[in-house]
This record gives structure tokens, sequence and C-alpha cells, in this order.
């Protein structure tokens, strides 16, 4: 899922320092499992807020809102009755596809709350690590289910790169070296042999380049 | 400021606070009446949005009351309260209300006179700040449990 944290609330605030009135929409999605945008964060965002101003001789009134996923034109479009004409700013505190899909369906200001950081999972309760890098073609089933593009440092591709030093990455001693995780489970998997191959250069015009990425199911279409 | 009588609300866990507030009751000790006791089925109940609404609602000060560190009844209530406790002061500290009005204390059932003493220490801390910034550009309405403006709306998921 996609993780994010919070920006600082003076930032946020800053953002918003001419409005009277805010919609604060959280997301029931990812940011929910992250704890960075759900209903909880979005309740403490806007009283944080509140106090702020008000503190500041400068009262500000909120609305919150908590919709499924800020992802889905559908659950966007129920936003609809919340974005009064005195709704001065939006805040979302979704991913930034959130906030794009309610920018684009809303002619109002309206700002990030969050970071949005990277496609990861859980570690442990409160922990979450990076584990795609969202490069467009899987190769995942070269490498034992360990990602060397996000998972090593260097993103290579026929490693390790020789800084490799007992199982620790040389950039960063916390993090495991990849190429050692994948050799480790290579070897486990009796598929050691999958190594002696030589990676060419990935086809990374799937990844970023070209503008943004479409992926369509024409089998699921309506129109 | 000499005048100035905190609003205090004290979030108690049922096992260890809220019996030692009984039994600080039944010892007859005297305690600062600015604190309002709020019961709790364990201090990891607490929750950083109740924390910064007792704030909003006017409060001057709060506090936190686990068990001690060990002999939560529900073996790691009152360490989780410490965190989200810690977290608060946190955005306490940036909204500018200051972290210092918000303390987590532990003690057990047995400390009747623990828990009259605590009140009076935080009591006396708070008057050493004075109201809080929120109270200050804006007096609280006089009327008791009236609290903010209610100036929000909450609304569930989009239906
Ligand atoms: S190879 Fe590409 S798609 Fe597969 S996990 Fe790594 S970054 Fe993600
Ligand atoms: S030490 Fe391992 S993880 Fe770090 S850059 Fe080299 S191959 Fe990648």
């Amino acid at each position: 899922m996609i993780i994010a944290e919070a920006k600082p609330l003076a930032e946020v605030a800053g953002l918003i320092n001419d409005a009277q009135k805010i919609l604060v929409v959280g997301c029931g999605g990812c940011v929910t499992v992250c704890l960075a945008g759900g209903e909880k964060e979005t309740g403490i965002l806007a009283a944080a807020l509140r106090m702020l101003r008000k503190k500041e001789g400068n009262p500000l009134e909120t609305v919150e809102v908590t919709l499924t996923r800020q992802c889905d034109p559908e659950y966007v479009d129920m936003l609809a009755k919340y974005v009064t004409d005195d709704i001065d700013a939006i805040i979302s505190l979704a991913c930034g596809v959130g906030v794009q899909f309610l920018a684009e369906r809303y002619p109002k200001w309206v700002v990030p709350a969050l970071n949005t950081k990277f496609a990861g999972a859980t570690i442990e309760h409160g922990v979450w690590e990076e584990r795609c890098g969202l490069c467009g073609e899987c190769i995942l089933y070269k490498t034992g289910g360990i990602c060397p593009v996000i998972r090593c440092s260097k993103s290579i591709l026929n490693g390790p790169c020789g800084g490799s030093q007992n199982g620790k990455c040389e950039v960063n001693p916390e993090t495991p070296c990849a190429w050692q995780l994948i050799y480790d489970r290579l070897k486990t998997l009796g598929k050691l042999d999958l190594l002696l191959e030589i990676q060419p250069p990935k086809d990374w015009s799937k990844s970023r380049d070209g503008g943004p990425r479409k992926v369509v199911r024409e089998d699921v279409r309506l129109a | 400021m000499q005048d100035f009588e905190p609003k205090i609300v004290a979030f108690c866990c049922y096992y260890c606070a809220y019996s030692a507030a009984d039994l600080a009751g039944s010892l007859r000790l005297q305690y600062p009446a600015n604190i309002r006791v709020i019961e709790m089925p364990c201090s990891g109940k607490t929750d950083v949005r109740v924390l910064l609404e007792a704030f909003e609602k006017g409060a001057d000060g709060v506090y936190v009351l686990g068990c001690m560190e060990g002999d939560c009844h529900f073996l790691k209530g009152n360490y989780r309260a410490k965190r989200r406790v810690k977290q608060a002061k946190k955005i306490l500290d940036e909204i500018g209300i200051g972290g210092e009005r918000l303390e987590m204390y532990n003690l057990s059932a047995a400390m009747g006179p623990r828990f009259a003493e605590i009140a009076q220490e935080f009591t006396e801390r708070i008057k050493k700040l004075g109201p809080s910034p929120l109270n200050k550009n804006y007096p609280p309405p006089p009327k008791e449990g009236e609290g903010h403006k209610g100036n929000s709306t909450k609304a569930g998921e989009g239906e």
C-alpha cells in the first residue's frame, strides 16, 4: 500500500492562512492503515489547526469528512454536499493521488496534509518499509522475491556490488544487503544457478518515462 | 495571575488511579478542586484526539494517570498511554499551547496520598504556567459543559 506521513503542522497551517472555513478530508484507504490520514488523524489535524488559529486570535472553522477512498470518483463525488460556497480551502489527508482527484473535481484551493512516501508494508505495528519501486515490469521471479530495484541502495541488477559486508549494505549498515538476501533465498530454494545468468539492462521505458502510466482492463470497462 | 483557578482534566485508569482517588476520599485527604476526574477502563484507552479535545474545550492542563509500569491490569496499556501522551505533547508544542500542560503519571490503587499529591503538584504547575493560550484570547464560556463554539461538523464515511 501507499505509505505517507504527516506534514509538519506549521507547514499545513501556513498554506491555509487566509481561510476562515476549511474542509478537512480524510481517506479510508492506505493512509488509514499507515495511520497518517484516516478518520482519527483527520480529527487530530482539524483540532490542532483550530486550536492554533484560536490561539492566534484568528479562529478557523472546520468540517471533517472521511471518504472511503479519495482515488475513486464515486467517493470523491460524495464530497460535493460539503463543498459549499463558504469553504475557503480543502485539506486532503490522502496520498498525492487523492489530493489531485479532489483538486480536479472541485474548484477550490486544495492542499496536501501528508507527504506521500513510497509503496511499502507494515514491518511491525508503527513501522513501515519500502518494498517496491513501481518499476512497471516486475523481475521478482529472478531474484527470489526480493526486489533489487528498491531494496538494493544502488538498484543494481547483477549484485552484490562489492561493498556488502557481513550481510549489510555499505550505504547504511542498518540495511540488509539486498543481494545477500537474494543469494540466501535462492540458496534455500536450490536455485543459485539463476545468479549465473547476467541480467541485461532493465527496460526502464516501462518505469517513469513518458508521462503518467495507465493500466486499462478492457474486460471490466463499462463503456 | 494570582486568582487564576485552572481547569484540569485527569484521565484516570479504573484499576489504579480511580481507586487511589477513592482511597484519597476515604482518607479525607484534601486536594485542589480544580481537577475533573474522568474514569477510563485502562490508561491504554488514552486517545490523542480526546486529549486535544480536552484542551480545545477549555482545559488549562490535562494529565493521564495509569498504573505503575509493569503493573497494568491489561499488561501494556500504560506503556501505550505514555507514548500517546508523548505524541500529544508534541502536537501541543507545535500548536504553541505547550506540551508541559500535559503529563502522564503512574501510581497504584493503594497510593491515595500520592493521588492527592499529584493533583497538588500538577495544579501548581498549571497555575505557574497561567491560563492556556486558548483561554487567554478567548475567555472560556462561563457556563459549565459548554466548551468551545462547536465549529466542527463531523461527518462519517461518505454514505
Ligand atoms: S522489480 Fe519492479 S515491480 Fe517488482 S518489486 Fe521491484 S520495483 Fe516493484
Ligand atoms: S551492499 Fe548490497 S544492498 Fe548495498 S548497494 Fe551493494 S549490493 Fe546493493
